[in-house]
């Protein structure tokens, strides 16, 4: 059974068909990259995933469970989902300890001192230890960025998306956020990615997907697909973006 | 190249030396000439003499002044305890307009109304329906009080507006920071507790401060239905000397507060512009 599974997902804003019967199979440990060009609707999908959007028809399927049964409370779900944002959305008003342990504290309701060894632990796995107290204002991209994974990981989720989480980012500072990844599939987390970064998605990606209008029109191990994409709208893409 | 001077001053910065010096002066000269216009020009009214006997005169002034500013205490007791209420249940009804919650509706048109009916009434008429109303109810002591009626008609006033800056503060924080919070999976009441909130109420200080200057000059209100607070002691005072120097006198105590105040505020707006550019 695959960890995460979509079985025709419809999203609609109003007239606008973004989501149009999305299938998609997400097995443990697996890194899946969403690819396509702006408008698409990767990022729509990835918030149908973890209930920021209510989806209009089909099911996401986590470990077998429909968690997009309508009147399913969401929060338990998003507990077991991570997210990163393209803009880090990082809580201006509190340091980067402060954020990333927001959550387990209100959540799990554990004290400051008890998260205390396992934040900074993982400060340190991600290069940041010299960084908890500072602010976000105080920090560069890359380190928000860093701290933004961080947060969503001290609760100890089960699947991360990441939407576009290097598009932000001065050039020089995407390889750092990119190593994280790296690190994050060694220790055999499930993910979901939006992404530009190609050479990254066909080093490191288990199955790439090509979105367009809402549709994933061709899917396949990274080798096959941007070695010989079947599609012409991908060939197109693929195209003008390894250009 | 830029060459220096034995000043150790560019080029440009003596130039620029010169033109805020020159600026300075025009400043200087300009200002000294506009007072002294009003000193010479205004004392040429005809009916100069009368108005200064009435309302500069400086005996009353001296004589009545300190009474004013014993006065003035009540005016700042009143807003002491009636502006923490105003932040409380304007915060609350901030709160009740934004539920999402469907068991909340009716609390949702609720706030609606009150934020309508108090915005929409001139606050002294409020100050008397509620100042007169409630203790024409015959309420034993000391529930008859005007105190307690005429801060809550200021209470309930200031709130529908404070309310309102509140939410337009909440509205001002960007989607994406509730939909972060909502991502790690925190409820919407933690969302908003440890998230929105801090961030609005951080932005809306400075037009909050504004409306609470407004307040401590509003409770002068009050002295229309019975608190001798000073005001109505300038009234009193006028009456018995017939000299209008007491209000003269009360204007001086309002402003020593407000004007700095409303530096204060406006210093902060313009921090935070600075801040958020
Ligand atoms: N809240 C919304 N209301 C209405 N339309 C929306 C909303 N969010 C997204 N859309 C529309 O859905 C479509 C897909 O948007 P989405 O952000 O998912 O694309 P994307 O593939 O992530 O693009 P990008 O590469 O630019 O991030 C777009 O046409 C967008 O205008
Ligand atoms: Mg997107």
């Amino acid at each position: 059974m695959s960890k995460l599974s979509l079985k025709g997902v419809i999203k609609r804003f109003g007239e606008h068909t973004v989501c149009d019967g999305i299938d998609l199979d997400v097995n443990e440990g697996e890194m899946v990259c969403l690819i396509g060009a702006s408008g698409a609707g990767k990022s729509t999908l990835l918030r149908c995933i973890n209930l920021l959007e209510t989806i209009e028809d089909g099911e996401v399927l986590l470990d077998g469970e429909d968690i997009s049964l309508p009147g399913l409370n969401p929060q338990p779900v998003r507990q077991r989902i991570g997210m990163v944002f393209q803009s880090y959305n990082l809580f201006p008003h509190m340091t980067a300890a402060e954020n990333v342990m927001l959550a387990p504290r209100r959540v799990y309701r554990k004290s400051r001192a008890a998260l205390r060894p396992e934040v900074t632990e993982l400060f340190e796995r991600f290069g940041l230890a010299d960084r908890m107290d500072h602010y976000p204002d105080q920090l560069s991209g890359g380190q928000q960025q860093r701290v933004a994974i961080v947060r969503a990981l001290a609760m100890k989720p089960e699947v991360m998306l990441f939407d576009e989480i290097t598009s932000a980012l001065d050039p020089q500072l995407v390889g750092e956020v990119l190593d994280v990844l790296r690190l994050l599939k060694g220790s055999g987390m499930t993910m979901v990615l939006a992404t530009h970064e190609m050479a990254f998605a066909r080093e490191a990606a288990d199955k790439v997907c090509f979105l367009k209008d809402g549709k994933i029109v061709e899917e396949g191990p990274p080798d096959m697909l941007f070695e010989a994409p079947q599609h012409a709208d991908t060939q197109r893409f693929l195209e003008r973006a390894l250009k | 190249m830029t060459k220096n001077t034995a000043a150790g001053k560019t080029r440009r910065q003596i130039y620029e030396d010169r033109l805020r010096r020159r600026s300075l002066i025009v400043a200087c000269a300009s200002s000294l000439a506009v007072f002294l216009a009003v000193f010479l020009l205004v004392p040429m009214a005809p009916g100069w003499d009368k108005v200064k006997a009435s309302f500069f005169n400086w005996e009353v002034f001296a004589k009545t002044f300190p009474d004013l500013l014993r006065a003035f205490k009540l005016d700042v007791a009143i807003f002491l305890w009636s502006a923490p209420a105003i932040v409380i249940l304007g915060l609350l009804v901030a709160l009740a307009r934004d539920t999402r919650n469907p068991a909340l509706f009716p609390l949702r048109i609720l706030g609606a109304a009150y934020t309508d009916i108090f915005r929409g009434v001139p606050v002294v008429l409020t100050v008397y329906l509620i100042g007169f109303g409630i203790p024409g109810l015959g309420l034993p002591r000391p529930w008859n009080s005007p105190y307690i009626w005429g801060s809550l008609a200021l209470v309930l006033t200031y709130s529908a507006y404070v309310a309102e800056i509140f939410r337009s503060g909440i509205d001002s924080v960007h989607a994406s920071q509730r939909a972060a919070a909502q991502s790690l999976g925190l409820s919407e009441g933690d969302s908003m507790r440890f998230v929105i909130l801090p961030q609005a109420i951080r932005r809306v200080i400075p037009a909050q401060m504004n409306m609470f200057i407004a307040l401590q000059k509003d409770v002068a209100l009050l002295s229309f239905i019975g608190p001798v607070e000073i005001f109505r002691q300038a009234g009193v005072f006028k009456s018995l000397l017939a000299n209008f120097t007491p209000y003269v006198g009360a204007a001086v105590i309002f402003l020593a507060v407000t004007i700095p105040a409303t530096r204060y505020a406006d210093y902060l707006m313009a921090k935070q512009n600075r801040e958020r550019s």
